[in-house]
């Protein structure tokens, strides 16, 4: 009955719709663009003389016979060795996602069954450092590791990204555990277990929802990184989005400039599929904080 | 138990604390960040790398640095207002110290973004929740995309279509009739594709949290005020907006701080020239042949005071909370 009630006027409806697409082509026309930008050539995607090159691709045939080409594509990834920064970012978010979502499971565990006093403060730190923008902190970080000659390389830049990562991923999954009803734990404790028994057979079984969604943001965080892994990295250890930045400073003098941009494209895709198949995690992470506070 | 948690945070804290201690108490090896640096690095090598070696985190020269031109600059603010006769005059000689001028981006950068973004978040929020329910999963994918994507990514994606060869600045071009436009030309314009650059990639975030919030809403006041004859714009007024006010001030907080490390875009846009930021300041400062560690510190620890001033609502609330659950 409410639905006759509540139905939107025509004139409503009608911009709402049409805001929606406008938002809809605002959000993803950009990345539409590129993609198809990607397979031209630059004089096609930076088209001075007719927009409409852009999607045709005229001189990309008159170049290479056919309106698509992989040239960008094979230079990021051959000539600029894009695969060694692709393989980087594996590396480095793999081991990223793994650590922290070890050290924020048990440590979120601990904070949210612990009643002192001073989980309160450890939580409002944890709050202070992630507002903190991680720059600040890789100057502090630099000194230290050029003294011990560890800079530059993959072990230290994961262990960086995961300090830097753990205050969200521990407040997040701290959240989460006090969802999980205390006395599942407690009725566990009285049936003779120890508190690591009760974590092992009763907390985990019922905790991967949470975990997924702050290890896909642990997986975000790293993946997306380009202050910390631009400054602790060097070159041959670089992970894709300081070696995107590092095309830019070449390809502008070489004219070179579809191989960043094949290299933004092969970036994006991951991400793409990412929020395809987690989106509902992802809205869900998103909204636990806000909701609930 | 307990050690699991506290041992990872108390690396954190020893971590962070690295960069307040090396600023405040440290200066790099040979002498303030200007120009008298580098000379004093070719005349006596020697000495350099043993005091280097001696002593690794510098010498102490206390609050100096903070004092310096690059950074709070006291006596060249004091100088320029001496000297200045009006207030605009002021302004222009206080935009030439760089941490002035970054702090002036930030800022408006901050202010400028976070409302209008809310606002946005908001609008797409209820456009979306009047949808059908099989176009809403397909509108929040496309809608999530310029969140999740990097950000370094996605403002030069953005970047490439403003060029004044790329379709955005060629639409432009045309609209304006300047064959010689260019938004890279000029600070003003660059300003303004930066704003909108921020906009665009955070309004997702609003939306989702706002969209959230609109699926709880109580729907007994709805009706109440309906029966009681509230038109669709009093209802929206009136019980809508109250229901989500708590997730507007939770967004806008999140957002004020994200906001004020705004620094990837910067680099995307190539704005150097026309727009730093202070995290951008701290970036210049790190990389480069000369790795000025000293001035980078500085630069932090004054990010730092500022996150925290701009995050002391929410430390007091949460703390308000914790005080009232016990």
């Amino acid at each position: 009955m409410a639905s006759g009630v509540n139905r939107q006027p025509f004139g409503l409806r009608l911009l709402t719709y049409g805001f929606i697409v406008v938002w809809l082509i605002a959000a993803a026309f950009p990345f539409l663009w590129t993609f198809w930008g990607s397979f031209k050539v630059e004089l096609d995607f930076f088209s001075i003389a007719d927009w409409t090159n852009a999607i045709f691709g005229r001189r990309t045939e008159m170049t290479y016979g056919t309106p698509f080409t992989m040239a960008g594509y094979e230079g990021a990834w051959v000539q600029g060795e894009f695969w060694r920064s692709v393989i980087n970012t594996g590396i480095v978010c793999f081991f990223v996602v793994c650590s922290s979502l070890t050290i924020g499971t048990l440590g979120g565990y601990a904070l949210s069954r612990s009643g002192y006093r001073y989980t309160f403060w450890l939580l409002i730190i944890a709050l202070i450092f992630r507002a903190m923008p991680p720059i600040t902190l890789v100057s502090g970080y630099m000194l230290p590791f050029f003294e011990w000659n560890v800079w530059g390389i993959l072990p230290t830049t994961i262990i960086v990204l995961v300090a830097i990562n753990q205050p969200f991923t521990l407040w997040m999954l701290h959240s989460f555990f006090q969802n999980i009803p205390k006395e599942l734990d407690e009725s566990a404790r009285v049936d003779g277990c120890t508190q690591f028994q009760a974590f092992r057979h009763v907390i985990v079984p019922v905790m991967w929802p949470g975990v997924i969604t702050t290890g896909l943001f642990s997986f975000l965080l790293a993946y997306n990184d380009f202050a910390v892994t631009s400054m602790l990295l060097n070159e041959e250890n670089r992970t894709m989005i300081p070696a995107i930045a590092a095309f830019l400073g070449s390809t502008y003098n070489e004219g070179q400039i579809m191989f960043a941009v094949a290299a933004v494209v092969s970036a994006t895709a991951p991400l793409f599929f990412l929020v395809m198949f987690f989106q509902r995690q992802i809205v869900a992470g998103l909204t636990q904080g806000a909701v609930k506070g | 138990m307990l050690l699991f948690i506290a041992a990872p945070i108390v690396s954190v804290v020893l971590q962070s604390l690295h960069t307040p201690h090396g600023a405040v108490l440290v200066e790099a090896e040979t002498c303030t960040p200007l120009s008298g640096c580098i000379l004093e690095t070719t005349i006596d090598q020697e000495a350099t790398r043993e005091l280097r070696e001696a002593e690794p985190l510098g010498r102490l020269v206390g609050f100096d640095i903070y004092l310096d031109r690059g950074h709070l600059a006291f006596a060249e603010v004091a100088e320029a207002w001496r000297q200045s006769d009006d207030l605009g005059e002021f302004w222009t000689s206080l935009m030439n110290l760089p941490f002035y001028r970054a702090m002036a981006f930030t800022l408006t950068f901050t202010f400028i973004v976070t409302p209008l973004m809310v606002i946005l978040g908001l609008v797409i929020a209820f456009a979306v929740n009047s949808l059908h329910r099989h176009l809403k999963g397909l509108v929040i994918f496309f809608s999530l995309l310029p969140f999740t994507v990097t950000p370094l990514i996605g403002s030069l994606i953005l970047f490439w279509m403003i060029d004044s060869r790329g379709i955005l600045g060629d639409a432009l071009v045309y609209l304006v009739g300047d064959p010689s436009f260019s938004l890279k030309a000029s600070t003003g314009l660059m300003w303004v594709s930066l704003i909108v650059y921020g906009i665009w990639h955070a309004a997702p975030f609003a939306f989702v949290v706002f969209y959230a919030g609109l699926q709880t809403l109580p729907m007994e006041q709805i009706e109440a005020a309906r029966i009681d004859g509230a038109t669709r714009w009093q209802q929206v007024r009136y019980v809508v907006v109250p229901h989500l006010m708590p997730l507007v001030t939770f967004v806008a907080l999140i957002q004020l701080m994200d906001n004020f490390r705004v620094f990837e875009p910067i680099v995307g846009f190539n704005a150097e020239a026309h727009a730093t930021s202070l995290s951008w300041i701290i970036f210049n400062d790190l990389g480069g042949e000369t790795r000025q560690f000293s001035a980078a510190a500085t630069s932090s620890v004054l990010t730092i005071i500022g996150v925290t001033i701009l995050l002391s609502p929410v430390l007091v609330r949460t703390w308000r909370d914790f005080r009232d659950k016990k």
